[in-house]
């Protein structure tokens, strides 16, 4: 079946990997302690894909999710993003790569507690040095997108959790980035929330940005096209899932 | 500059902690403040000494005879010999380097005996024999009438130029001494001038005020003095070396009074210049010891903006890792610490650069309210150079405080700056 999907895939053809990972290994060193993460993981995300990665507490999933967003390294194998390789990257290259090519959207959400939702949501555009005016006037437009317009100048504190993590969601596309990725989205939010974040991921990538969502919830996981279970840092395995399988298999019969 | 982000970022981190900005901006503040004030009362000081030298030519010289202290020619050692007119005159005649030489003569009434009298009243004053080119050299302020001049010194001419002290004694309140005649020493004089010291706090010789001065040919002759002179006042031309005129001059009297030319002692001398020249030196001292207190002073306040700076980074830690997850360039995230450690200083050391000049302006204005001469307080001050030099160090120090603290920054991995709590 997931053999099937791959070879529908326009992009394999043309072989458009947003993600390439072969045999990459992770450590982290503690004193002497060595604690051995990700073990030779292999793994391709095709441009347009929503992929969630599964797994138990402390299986590593974090841990990949940082290499791929260049905010830590790895030890060994390599990691192409959009067929660059990224090793032995500048600080000021894994800025640009994280700024252009890169959203994030965390579980605590991460947004600055002394700007509004307007600013927060504009300031990976301050970062490419867009003016104020445009990049505030662009953040309002992604803030409409999330139902959130009237909320621009209220600060963190002032919203919700599931209005937080929508302006983290904005402020993550802002810069119309090839990926976005996720570490526990809706960790922090009533079920109800948490699904309805989804179905923002689920628009978002029907615009054709890839992304990868890190969780432990199964319904979440259900909710994107691609299911990668890992554990004691590997691949154990990785369905399409079920949701897809009736979708890809409905666009046959139809 | 004007990037409302970055000083967003600042204020937030300012007002977050109030009493901590407070006592660390006041640490600068305090070693700014404390150097204006220094400078400012420094700069009183300076004047305080420039204005004690008044108009008195700095570039002059001493000399008179003493005591010979080997044998030469013939002559035994401890001879004594005495200047003349004509050695006043070759002198002049032989150095261009000199722009005035004035030969003086002095006389006091004998052991304090009284030897000036005019009617009933009399006093005992010094009387000097001097020539016009004195008061070039040593000036006195002429209150009324004249000083000695030319025609005097060539006419002989019994005329006196009394100091202010000796008119008080002399003469009548109100009375006016001009055209007036007083006895000196039995000898009538016609006072044709009134003196007092001048400008400057140094007086050679003699308190001008108690003095009576004469032309030097008349005193010669009235004293029975010959064409003798009992010292010189010498100035140099400005470009001059003095203490090369001096010796010049020195080997020249040594030759002409058979003197012995190793013979040191002959010729007694005071080189003023060199004597200046020691009192500038203490006063460039004393300013470079402001500067070096004021800037250590203030460097400890820079320190504390250092350290808590230090302090802001570690709490920010989580924000940088956001901004850093979002594309902020190491530069950027430096970037704006260390604009944060300018602005804390260099707007601390405003407030301090304020203060410190308000308060020196102040005790100008309250010495000139109370009609202070004292030069310490109506002439401290600061001048803009100075302020602006000590704004422009402020900016300087406050780049070196932020540096650390933005070095720390960006050397934390981000995942781990994410990871803080
Ligand atoms: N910075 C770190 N230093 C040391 N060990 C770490 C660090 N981050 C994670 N680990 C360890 O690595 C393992 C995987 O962590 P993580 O990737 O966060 O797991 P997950 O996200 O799947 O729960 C865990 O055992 C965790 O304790
Ligand atoms: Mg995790």
């Amino acid at each position: 079946m997931y053999r099937l999907f791959r070879n529908n895939s326009l992009y394999s053809i043309i072989n458009l990997f947003m993600i390439e990972l072969k045999g990459l290994h992770k450590s982290y060193i503690t004193g002497n302690n060595k604690l051995h993460v990700l073990k030779g993981l292999d793994l391709i995300i095709e441009q347009g894909e929503l992929v969630s990665v599964m797994g138990s507490s402390g299986s590593g999933k974090s841990t990949l999710l940082n290499v791929l967003g260049i905010l830590d390294s790895y030890d060994e194998g390599y990691y192409k993003l959009n067929n660059t390789l990224m090793s032995n990257l500048t600080e000021k290259k894994a800025a640009h790569y994280r700024n252009n090519m890169i959203g994030f959207v965390f579980q605590s959400f991460n947004l600055i507690s002394f700007k509004n939702a307007m600013e927060n949501v504009a300031l990976p555009l301050y970062y490419q040095g867009v003016s104020r005016k445009k990049r505030n006037q662009i953040a309002l437009e992604y803030l409409d997108r999330m139902g959130l317009k009237e909320w621009a100048d209220h600060m963190p504190n002032e919203l919700s959790g599931g209005q937080m993590q929508r302006v983290a969601i904005a402020r993550s596309m802002i810069s119309k980035p090839k990926v976005i990725l996720a570490d526990e989205p809706t960790g922090a939010l009533d079920s109800t929330t948490s699904l309805e974040v989804m179905d923002l991921f689920r628009e978002i990538n029907s615009s054709g940005i890839t992304i990868i969502i890190v969780t432990h919830e199964k319904d979440i996981s259900e909710k994107t096209d691609r299911i990668i279970y890992l554990k004691d840092g590997i691949i154990e395995s990785e369905f399409i899932s079920p949701r897809k399988v009736s979708e890809t298999v409905g666009a046959y019969r139809n | 500059m004007f990037d409302k982000e970055k000083w967003q970022e600042i204020f937030s981190s300012l007002k977050n902690n109030k009493m901590r900005t407070t006592l660390t901006v006041f640490g600068v503040f305090w070693g700014i403040f404390m150097l204006i004030i220094m400078l400012g009362l420094g700069m009183g000081f300076k004047s305080m000494i420039q204005e004690g030298f008044g108009d008195f030519a700095t570039n002059s010289l001493l000399i008179w005879p003493q005591q010979t202290t080997k044998a030469y020619k013939g002559f035994p050692r401890n001879r004594r010999y005495m200047f003349t007119n004509e050695d006043v005159q070759i002198i002049k005649e032989r150095f261009p380097e000199i722009e005035f030489i004035a030969p003086k003569l002095r006389a006091f009434g004998s052991e304090g005996a009284n030897n000036a009298t005019r009617g009933t009243k009399t006093g005992a004053f010094s009387v000097e024999g001097t020539f016009p080119e004195y008061n070039l050299i040593d000036p006195s302020k002429i209150i009324s009438g004249r000083f000695v001049n030319n025609v005097d010194i060539k006419e002989y001419k019994k005329v006196a130029v009394i100091g202010k002290y000796v008119k008080d004694v002399l003469f009548e309140k109100d009375e006016n001494p001009i055209g007036e005649y007083i006895k000196i020493n039995g000898i009538y004089f016609k006072v044709v001038g009134v003196l007092t010291k001048g400008a400057s706090n140094i007086s050679l010789g003699s308190d001008k005020d108690r003095s009576i001065v004469i032309p030097l040919t008349t005193f010669q002759k009235v004293y029975n003095r010959g064409n003798e002179v009992g010292f010189c006042a010498v100035t140099a031309v400005k470009e001059a070396n003095i203490a090369l005129v001096q010796q010049k001059i020195n080997t020249f009297l040594r030759s002409r009074h058979s003197i012995a030319p190793d013979d040191e002692q002959a010729v007694g001398g005071f080189n003023l210049a060199k004597e200046f020249k020691k009192i500038f030196k203490m006063i460039t001292g004393i300013g470079i010891l402001i500067w070096i207190v004021g800037i250590a002073t203030l460097l400890a306040g820079v320190i504390g903006v250092s350290n808590i700076m230090l302090v802001v980074v570690k709490e920010r830690t989580k924000e940088i890792g956001i901004q850093r997850a979002l594309g902020a360039t190491p530069f950027k995230i430096m970037n704006n610490i260390i604009t944060e450690a300018i602005f804390l200083t260099a707007s601390s050391g405003y407030v301090g650069i304020v203060l410190g000049v308000g308060v020196i302006e102040l005790i100008k204005m309250i010495a000139n309210s109370t009609g202070s001469d004292n030069p310490f307080f109506t002439h401290a001050g600061v001048n803009l150079n100075v302020a602006l030099l000590a704004l422009f160090i402020l900016v300087i120090f406050g780049v070196f405080a932020g540096f650390i603290p933005a070095k720390r920054a960006i050397s934390i991995k981000p995942i781990d700056a994410l990871r803080d709590e």
